[in-house]
């Protein structure tokens, strides 16, 4: 964890060398999600609500997805630009130093751009919090960054599947998108919404349910049954990195007996 | 140290065929060729060694570094380097070499070369006193003390590779792989980079091994030379012997008081004659060159002699014609 830090503090380092460059990067970042949210707006000024949830309640699911995303995207960066490291030949060097693989990879970059992002996502989050009537308590608090935690470990999950498929071929990564940008796109709604599979798949497969929706319910106390079943889902969805680590590993091994 | 036996190591390449049918075809289904890329290489490195490790492109040398340094595990055979096989206990393992590889670059592009060594302190987890003083000696040897502090991408191609070389020393491992490290270096960083190599040779008895493509490299460095060609060991050896070996051939050329009377010695062929200069080719399994400038001194009045051996770099090109590789 020290080294992570070390990493990340060499990094900052480097990208302090092009200020001008990472402030428009950072507004940039913020105004993305900022016309999506925008978008989130005016569908509730137009319809009021959608399925049972008001515009503050979709707005806190949107803020936690968007969070667990930037967060991941900051963080996780070095996993979503693998292909890089091993066009560029660089990953032969992260297997002759002796710390393991995912700590190396994942402290080889990290997009701190990404801070406009989680600052505009943040303070949605605030704004939709102060305007819900939740009783609040330490659990639902402790809650709430289990949540985002709980994101940032999927899309690090699906980032390292991402990364491991490069082992096989550089081309057409694009298909991890579909799973990384249309994931965050379908959770920043409650999964209620949509069809019945397609909550399943965001549930059961791709846990992205777990992030925000299920607990969610335990916030709002829309629950109907076992409370603490609805507050630990994120910790369940959070084992969704574990086979991911596991598929990694294969992949490494893969590239030590093919070198390509 | 290095002890390395009938490794062998073969690649899945996909053939790669011409004509827009044949590419839509490749789509689906693709034809691979097995291309062996070392075949039963082995030899051992004693402690203290540099050893240049030499062949055409595409002959298997670097595959040869990457299985040395643990980076790939090859289909058979056996390697114990300093009691570890490298492509088990990897970290263990890499903790014990350091590796250049001379077209990338290991340090931190935007920060000052400094800051890289302090992380590979960490990365290594070197103590602080031990750090310090390697430091302090790499520092020295290498002169880095005016560029240490300059961020790498301000630095020249020599300038980066003194620093790499010494980034890969940094936690003072016992042997010392360099993938072509002085390609793309101008004469004079050349000479540097050699200079360091044989120097960190000597004080901290590093062993090393060195792949490249410049003789003078394997002439200014390396006691010791591994030829391999389509994946197969040709020659194990000293320079020297490989010299006599293959570089029976030496140029005697000669300056003599104006003579307009053609040379002619048996065991010798003229390259070029003027009636003042002559460059004459021997072959010194034949003839000796102490006899052919006895017949010249005794036909003419001889004002300069100069013995050369064939260069190295030539011995390399025949060598290669030879084995056909």
């Amino acid at each position: 964890m020290n080294l992570y830090f070390k990493y990340l503090l060499i990094l900052f380092k480097s990208q302090m060398q092009y200020r001008t460059s990472f402030w428009l990067l950072s507004i940039g970042q913020f105004f993305i999600p900022f016309s999506v949210f925008a978008g989130l707006y005016f569908l509730f000024e137009r319809f009021g609500q959608i399925k049972g949830w008001n515009f503050f309640e979709v707005a806190l699911c949107f803020a936690i997805i968007h969070m667990a995303f930037s967060l991941s995207e900051c963080f996780a960066r070095g996993f979503d630009t693998f292909s890089s490291l091993i066009i560029k030949g660089d990953f032969d060097r992260v297997l002759v130093r002796p710390r393991s693989t995912f700590l190396q990879v994942l402290g080889s970059k990290f997009e701190f751009t990404r801070i406009g992002r989680l600052a505009q996502s943040a303070i949605v989050l605030l704004w939709a919090l102060n305007n819900l009537p939740i009783e609040w308590s330490l659990l639902k608090i402790v809650t709430l960054f289990f949540m985002i935690t709980s994101g940032v470990l999927i899309f690090t999950g699906i980032y390292m599947l991402a990364a491991t498929m490069c082992f096989w071929t550089v081309q057409g990564l694009e298909v991890a998108n579909i799973f990384t940008d249309g994931g965050r796109e379908m959770a920043q709604y409650p999964l209620n919404i949509y069809q019945k599979w397609v909550a399943r798949i965001f549930t059961y497969v791709i846990p992205f349910g777990t992030v925000n929706y299920l607990p969610l319910l335990f916030i709002l106390g829309k629950t109907n049954g076992n409370d603490l079943l609805y507050m630990l889902t994120p910790i369940a969805g959070s084992l969704f990195i574990l086979p991911c680590f596991l598929v990694w590993q294969f992949g490494v091994r893969h590239y030590r007996s093919t070198g390509s | 140290m290095i002890k390395v036996e009938g490794i062998t190591k073969s690649f899945k390449v996909a053939k790669r065929s011409t004509g827009l049918l044949q590419a839509a075809k490749a789509l689906v289904h693709r034809e691979h060729t097995i291309v062996e890329a070392l075949k039963e290489i082995s030899f051992t490195i004693e402690p203290g060694e540099i050893v240049g490790y030499i062949g055409p492109n595409g002959a298997g040398k670097s595959t040869t570094i990457k299985i040395m340094s643990g980076i790939l595990v090859p289909d058979g055979g056996t390697c114990n380097i300093l009691g570890y096989t490298p492509w088990k206990n990897r970290v263990e393992y890499v903790k014990n070499i350091g590796v250049v590889f001379g077209q990338r670059s290991q340090l931190w592009w935007d920060v000052p070369v400094i800051d890289s060594f302090e992380l590979l302190k960490d990365i290594y987890k070197i103590p602080q006193p031990e750090y310090k003083s390697t430091f302090d000696l790499l520092i020295e040897t290498l002169e880095l003390k005016e560029i240490i502090n300059s961020p790498v991408r301000q630095l020249s191609l020599g300038q980066r590779m003194r620093c790499e070389i010494a980034a890969s020393l940094i936690h003072n491992p016992q042997i010392l792989f360099l993938d072509e490290p002085t390609i793309g270096l101008d004469a004079v960083s050349k000479i540097a980079v050699r200079q360091f190599i044989k120097t960190i040779n000597q004080e901290k008895g590093v062993t090393v091994v060195l792949t490249t493509h410049d003789m003078n490299d394997i002439e200014a460095l390396a006691n010791r030379v591994i030829l391999i060609g389509k994946g197969s060991l040709l020659y194990d050896g000293n320079l020297e012997e490989l010299r006599k070996r293959f570089g029976s051939q030496k140029t005697i050329t000669a300056d003599y008081r104006k003579n307009p009377n053609p040379i002619d010695i048996a065991g010798t062929s003229v390259i070029s004659w003027s009636p003042e200069h002559v460059v004459l080719s021997i072959d010194t399994e034949q003839t000796l060159s102490s006899e052919v400038i006895t017949k010249l001194s005794s036909q003419l009045e001889l004002l300069d002699v100069t013995i050369e051996s064939q260069p190295i770099e030539d011995i390399i090109i025949q060598l290669y014609k030879e084995f056909q590789i």
